[in-house]
């Protein structure tokens, strides 16, 4: 808390406030609870359209997939645990989401898990790697929601430090919406789920705060301990005791365990709560009052029911073997009041805990982006260079450790450009999570524009009708004037593309003071999107012998943060432009094409440009081509930019001649580059050969992941 | 029509699907907590998941509930009994099927799809299927790696082979012994598969091969 905070807090409260109020107070009002550097900025955000049931402001948001069918959505960081203990951090990091999407009512039925590293080179960046994925595996396999993609990326700005991303959908009947806080007085509270420990103290403040050299010796008490056996209890107990109707109000406890989801429920529409601490099942004696009220232990729920039917749920809650407890009651004065063995130990006006003014921060606008020249190396040399990137490579060594196909929904599986998910007989949900911190760190406002075009270029290119989006923003800390510059640019960007689009967010989450020894990280937005889509018309993603290759959208020289410059370790050059109205067009006419079937597989071009993604398609297809880069609608003529340039709103389409007539109306910038076929790889430039490579070879490198860590397979 | 029951432990959590399948398949299904008896059932499913954690081994402590004692009644009186993954573990674990499941050679979980070769189509559960078949099935487990002292007692169902066939070390994605999928039991009314026959009974999901085991097992119940 910063003095002026704590002035504050003494004026209103006329003393001092006492140690269970400070530690309650201080945990209300981190960053990390209180959003009180970014809610000025999120209000920028559209939240509202025909789709959104619950926009931003509960546990999740919540979409309507059809009248029967609410979707609800969340995401969530755990960059700060995860980098102090890797697998105990991500794995709590899956289940706090999986309970925010729970507490709506809704059952959680797939994962995405955004994660980013150092440079794999580091053994301590090795081991961060395989710890969060190791955590993400136990955790979300036991609790059998499928993981079905997310990208793993590597940065050197990111050494000894991780980005750890997760998001969750959830499905529900509407008559089973559930809100996060209560209308009536005389509720009472049962907290249900797993004891209360001493892990996790203070785990808002610590993700409030930059991390230290000596973090993990200082700071593993601050992570919270997984236990998924019990979240998959919890998970079912819940359900069961939703559907009974009786459940008034409910919320997991998070960051700010007890204190925060205690008093976010009572708070928000005026009311007040008492909490008998003492009442509260502890997992190691001796525990003060301070340390139950802020403990982040995992896997519990904060009930709120009606005293008649504080029984009926509890037998639930039995059956699975779950301890409950009735820990206090809402009232209807505004107070915030807690005992401990019969003595008043807290006692505050609820709206000190939940209503935390905001800061604005100083802001220092900054411009990185140089014009440089494109370097004179030879095309195979580029080639190489960036498919044998860590960032292209497959990552299949990651998501084969994920239980992807449990609940038996997968239709579209990961490694593809989203993932989709069967809902009913006739259609299913594309999910999918993007961010460029490559783009954002040149020019955080395209950037940012960037992760939302691309988000609706993958849903697009399963065939799915964007729906809503949610977003994730990991950054430095906000007292840095050119971090909270970027900060502001960022969701202005994020604001103008979905309203390009006619998007809304649903939900979201910021992570500011992402830094390991006063080294900030780059912006790094992650945008999450949902979209809806017929099962039968999902295109296919490889190429397939005979058909027709297709560019769609405009080339420019854009390659400033493209994974080529970032292995020539070239710094500068200008990041891509979103042209939002070209890129509506272009979705739209994907869209179409896959309507009327033109089309036999999709795929969006982004890392790596255009060279990349036709490679990834001969390895999914195994099938050669022949392409003309050439050919390609582009505003420069040096082969090496059409190749690797990153430029927004394009697509390669694969189809077979006959269609050609038609597909080509729907695009202003289209063109033929070439055929599939053979078993090679061919790159031409006005007919002359660029590169020729087995298919055999492109996959021996696309395969080489797991060699990064020492591994054989 | 005839009933099946899908067992339910602490930590199952393939049951909904496995529930559908076999209702796909044409008989009614019902997830069954493993607290309540199994007297108007005609067969049982134990289905995949994390049963206890894998607290012990996988499979261990399941296997130990007194609701096994009634699986083992079905298993004597010849009804179907159907293990998936863990519920495999279980019944290996409760001495329904020889052999145990080890950690894979690789020692992580993996989830990806294989192809299996359809070794003995006389069980109730692959009575549809072609001798040498090769089907598709995703696996899911970290301990499936299959060894028993004596293989050659052991009535092998599904073998992990390549797209032809072909059972070879390069289509073995555990280490188990003779690339064995799935076994059953001397009588052939007990079958334990790691591969997920649940999660292929659905086109959309790239393969109904494994409908074809649920509707083995539907219609040999109901003779």
């Amino acid at each position: 808390m910063f003095p002026h905070e704590e002035k504050l807090i003494r004026e209103r409260l006329g003393r001092e406030p006492n140690e269970v109020e400070k530690a309650m107070l201080e945990v209300m009002w981190s960053e990390h609870a209180s959003y009180k550097s970014s809610r000025p900025f999120l209000k920028l955000l559209p939240t509202e359209n025909e789709h959104v049931v619950l926009g931003p402001g509960e546990d999740a948001g919540i979409v309507k997939f059809d009248d029967e069918t609410w979707i609800a959505v969340g995401i969530e960081s755990h960059n700060h645990p995860s980098a102090v203990e890797p697998y105990g951090g991500a794995a709590t990091g899956v289940g706090g989401i999986v309970r925010d999407i729970l507490c709506m009512g809704a059952r959680p039925i797939a994962l995405l898990d955004p994660i980013r590293f150092g440079p794999l080179e580091k053994e301590r960046n090795r081991y961060l790697l395989q710890g969060v994925v190791k955590g993400i595996a136990d955790y979300g396999n036991r609790i059998g929601v499928p993981t079905v993609g997310g990208e793993t990326e590597f940065d050197e700005s990111l050494d000894n430090y991780t980005l750890v991303n997760v998001a969750c959908v959830g499905i529900m009947r509407p008559e089973h919406f559930v809100h996060s806080y209560v209308e009536e007085a005389g509720l009472k509270l049962v907290l249900v789920g797993n004891r209360t420990g001493r892990d996790g103290i203070h785990g808002v403040t610590f993700a409030s705060e930059e991390l230290s050299e000596n973090a993990e010796e200082e700071d593993r008490s601050a992570v919270q301990i997984p236990d998924p056996f019990t979240e998959k209890l919890l998970i079912e107990a819940t359900l069961e005791a939703v559907y009974t109707g009786k459940v008034r109000a409910l919320k997991d406890l998070g960051g700010g365990g007890l204190t925060c989801a205690s008093s976010e429920m009572a708070g928000k529409k005026g009311f007040g709560a008492v909490i008998y601490a003492d009442r509260v099942p502890l997992r190691e004696p001796n525990m003060t009052p301070t340390e139950v009220m802020i403990s982040e232990s995992q896997e519990r729920m904060l009930f709120a029911v009606r005293e008649e039917d504080v029984e009926e749920i509890g037998k639930i809650f039995e059956k699975y073997g779950l301890e409950w407890t009735v820990v206090g009651e809402i009232i209807k004065e505004p107070r915030y009041i807690v005992y401990w063995k019969g003595e008043k130990v807290a006692d505050l006006p609820i709206d000190l805990l939940t209503e935390v003014p905001t800061i604005e921060w100083e802001t220092r606008p900054y411009s990185l982006e140089r014009d440089v020249e494109t370097p004179k190396i030879s095309f195979s040399d580029a080639f190489e260079l960036v498919w044998s990137s860590p960032n292209v490579l497959n990552k299949r060594w990651v998501w084969e450790q994920y239980d992807h196909e449990v609940q038996g929904r997968t239709v579209v599986k990961p490694g593809r450009d989203a993932a989709v998910l069967k809902i009913n007989e006739r259609y299913g949900l594309a999910f999918v999570a993007d961010g460029n911190p490559n783009h954002s760190h040149l020019n955080p406002y395209h950037g940012a524009m960037g992760a939302v075009a691309e988000v609706v270029r993958n849903l697009v290119s399963v065939g799915a009708e964007p729906l809503a989006l949610v977003d994730n923003l990991n950054f430095a800390s906000p007292e840095r004037p050119e971090v909270y510059w970027s900060f502001a640019e960022t969701v202005r960007g994020l604001a103008d593309a979905a309203r390009a689009f006619g998007l809304a967010y649903v939900s979201g989450n910021v992570s500011f003071y992402n830094e390991v020894v006063d080294r900030p990280i780059k912006p790094t937005p992650v945008v999450a999107g949902l979209g809806k889509v017929e099962l039968e018309k999902i295109p296919g993603f490889g190429l397939e012998e005979g058909l027709l290759i297709g560019v769609v959208g405009s080339t420019k020289r854009e390659l400033g943060g493209s994974e080529l410059y970032v292995r020539l370790g070239l710094k500068g050059g200008i990041a891509p432009r979103v042209n939002l109205e070209e890129e509506k067009a272009n979705a739209e006419g994907i869209l179409e094409a896959i309507r009327r079937g033109l089309l036999k597989a999709v795929h969006d071009v982004s890392k790596g440009g255009i060279a990349v993604a036709l490679a990834e398609m001969a390895v999914l297809g195994n099938t050669g081509f022949t392409a003309d880069l050439s050919k390609v609608p582009a505003e420069t003529s040096n082969p090496l930019e059409v190749a690797f340039s990153e430029s927004h709103g394009r697509y390669i389409v694969v189809f077979p001649e006959e269609r050609l007539e038609e597909l080509k109306a729907l695009f202003r910038h289209f063109a033929v580059i070439g055929r599939a076929g053979g078993s090679g790889a061919v790159f031409l430039w006005n007919g002359d050969e660029l590169l020729r490579k087995p298919i055999t070879k492109l996959r021996e490198v696309h395969e080489s992941f797991p060699k990064l860590l020492g591994e054989e397979e | 029509m005839v009933k099946f029951a899908v067992v339910v432990f602490p930590g199952t959590n393939c049951d909904f699907e496995t529930e559908r399948a076999i209702r796909k398949a044409g008989a009614e299904a019902e997830r069954v907590w493993y607290k309540t008896s199994l007297k108007d059932f005609d067969g049982v499913v134990l289905p995949g998941g994390f049963s206890y954690a894998d607290y012990l081994r996988a499979g261990a402590i399941a296997a130990r509930q007194e609701i096994i004692e009634e699986v083992k009644e079905f298993a004597r009186d010849g009804k179907p009994v159907l293990g998936i993954c863990n519920g495999f573990q279980v019944l290996t674990e409760a001495g329904l099927l020889p052999g145990a499941l080890r950690p894979n050679k690789v020692p992580r979980f993996i989830c990806r799809w294989v192809h299996l070769r359809v070794a003995d189509t006389e069980t109730p559960f692959t009575q549809f299927y072609e001798p040498g078949e090769v089907i598709r099935m995703p696996i899911a487990h970290a301990e499936g790696n299959y060894y028993a002292d004596d293989p050659s007692k052991v009535r092998i169902a599904f073998q992990y082979s390549d797209e032809e066939g072909n059972i070879t070390e390069e289509a073995n994605p555990n280490g188990s012994l003779l690339n064995i999928a799935a076994i059953a039991n001397e009588n052939g009314n007990v079958l334990g598969t790691m591969p997920h026959p649940e999660r292929a009974s659905d086109r959309f999901l790239g393969s109904e091969d494994g409908l074809k085991l649920f509707r083995s097992m539907v219609e040999w119940a109901r003779k």
